[in-house]
């Protein structure tokens, strides 16, 4: 079948089996390799991307069903060469160790501040309680989404990357 | 993990989707809505449908409206709109409460009311409230609309008294009476995040503070969920002091045929019926005195 689906901002119009999950479409159809497959059972988020705004795990979505609704993954973030305030915020405070969960927690915490913007510990848990990590033990992330709150708060935008 | 091959259908209305149903019937069909029930089952290949119907677009079956009488949920209404919508937090917070405890967040933005329902889920959360609510599933079928109460949809594991060719359009919740508080208690399995026992409470005091009803509702002991009729009857006109709700609770799993598996032992949920069933209780009637 031929599908039509907007990711980050470009229409992507695709033929493909009709059984083919969001994220093998995103990872091995159109190139996107920074959303992550984990566990392919909907379990450790690693596949979260952005339907509409809100977090979802590609891996129990179908391509077909994203049809003409727009989808942003982690490369559609910021503009090439920079870091969007979350990412930014996940760098300094060393919200990542292998990097794995990263583009994924990085999502959540894009959908959690948009309508929540000032969340307090237990929100943030609340929130990424779908993303599992198995390297820093959350402190880090917990303390990365409070400074990415401050930094969008204030107005932040995509700084460029290794440029300081 | 992919699905086996099917062919897929957009229903652009709820006739065309049950139109599709039946023409596919002998082949193989599902309806498929959020797909976070549908999908893991059809990775495993416990389910190959040949046609899959996606529900997911047709308008008017998202949304949530109160009336006098309550509120009409769409069938495609999330879990992350339950979670959060202000009417569902007021008129009926025991939704709420359940839909926060559901999955996680990105689950939670997929799944549906709709979807929860028809699956059938012997470890899903909302089939407890329901009970407790009394609420009633609204299906529409080759001959039109009609109304199933709670107490006769879930029959079994996995089997509901919907037909193959109906869909559910909505789940309607009554308004709740004055001075009535509700709870639901969930332990949740720590790798998927089903209950692996919730129960629900919904309470109604007397102006002297009694017990004047009450509906406890059980998920994830038996093989689907059912009303703790033993432990209802037993708080019935009471009035409710700690021993009494004790010895009541103690009776919240009897008649049910508790499962035992690799999760729990049929021991442990037994514990946990009583001991969940106590605490929603307690909960439910701090609640309905804070009122
Ligand atoms: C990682 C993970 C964790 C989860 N944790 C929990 C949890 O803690 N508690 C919990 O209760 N659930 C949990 N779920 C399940 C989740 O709530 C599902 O979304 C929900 O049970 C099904 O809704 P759906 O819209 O995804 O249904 P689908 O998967 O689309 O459909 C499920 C079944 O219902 C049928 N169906 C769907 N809609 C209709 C309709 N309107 N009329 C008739 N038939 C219909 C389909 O044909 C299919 O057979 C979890 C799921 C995942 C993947
Ligand atoms: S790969 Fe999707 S949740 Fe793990
Ligand atoms: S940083 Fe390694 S899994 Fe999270």
């Amino acid at each position: 079948m031929t599908v039509d689906v907007p990711v980050n901002g470009t229409s992507r119009r695709e033929e493909i089996e009709p059984r083919m999950l969001l994220v093998h479409f995103l990872r091995e159809q159109i190139g996107l390799t920074g959303t992550h497959i984990g566990c392919q059972t909907g379990q450790c988020g690693a596949c979260t991307v952005l339907i509409d705004g809100e977090a979802v795990k590609s891996c129990m979505v179908l391509a077909a069903q994203a049809e003409g609704h727009e989808v942003t993954t982690i490369e559609g973030l910021a503009p090439a060469g920079t870091l969007h305030p979350v990412q930014q915020a996940f760098w300094e405070e060393h919200g990542a160790q292998c990097g794995y969960c990263t583009p994924a927690m990085v999502l959540s915490t894009v959908a959690l501040l948009a309508d929540d913007p000032d969340p307090d510990e237990h929100a943030i848990r609340h929130a990424l309680d779908g993303n599992i990590c198995r390297c820093t033990g959350y402190h880090n992330i917990v303390l990365s989404v409070r400074a990415a709150a401050q930094k969008v708060a204030a107005g932040a935008v995509p700084e460029p990357f290794l440029q300081r | 993990m992919n699905p086996s091959p099917f062919t897929y259908h957009r229903a652009g209305s709820v006739g065309e989707a049950i139109d599709l149903l039946r023409e596919h019937e002998d082949a193989g069909v599902k309806l498929i809505a959020g797909g976070h029930s549908l999908l893991p089952v059809m990775k495993l290949r416990l389910a190959e449908p040949a046609h899959l119907i996606d529900i997911g677009g047709i308008a008017g079956l998202a949304g949530i409206s109160a009336g006098t009488d309550g509120l009409t949920i769409g069938a495609l209404t999330t879990h992350r709109a339950l979670e959060t919508d202000p009417a569902v937090a007021r008129h009926a917070p025991l939704l709420a409460e359940m839909a926060a405890k559901v999955g996680d967040r990105q689950v939670r933005a997929r799944g549906t009311i709709g979807g929860t329902v028809a699956h059938a889920d012997p470890t899903a959360d909302y089939p407890a409230g329901l009970l407790a609510l009394g609420a009633e599933m609204v299906v529409q079928g080759p001959d039109g609309e009609r109304t199933i109460p709670v107490a006769e949809f879930f029959v079994g594991f996995l089997t509901t008294a919907l037909s193959p060719d109906e869909v559910v359009t909505a789940v309607r919740v009554p308004a709740l009476p004055s001075l009535t508080g509700t709870s639901y208690q969930k332990l949740a399995n720590q790798a998927s995040g089903y209950a692996v026992v919730g129960v629900a409470a919904v309470v109604t005091l007397d102006a002297a503070g009694a017990c004047a009803d009450i509906r406890i509702g059980v998920t994830g002991a038996g093989d689907h969920a059912t009303r703790a009729a033993a432990a209802e009857d037993a708080l019935r006109g009471q009035s409710l002091t700690d021993e009494v709700i004790k010895a009541a609770t103690d009776r919240a799993d009897e008649g049910i045929d508790l499962l035992d598996d690799i999760h729990a032992s049929a021991d442990y949920r037994r514990r946990m019926v009583r001991g969940l069933a106590r605490r929603a209780v307690l909960a439910a009637v701090e609640r309905a005195g804070a009122k």
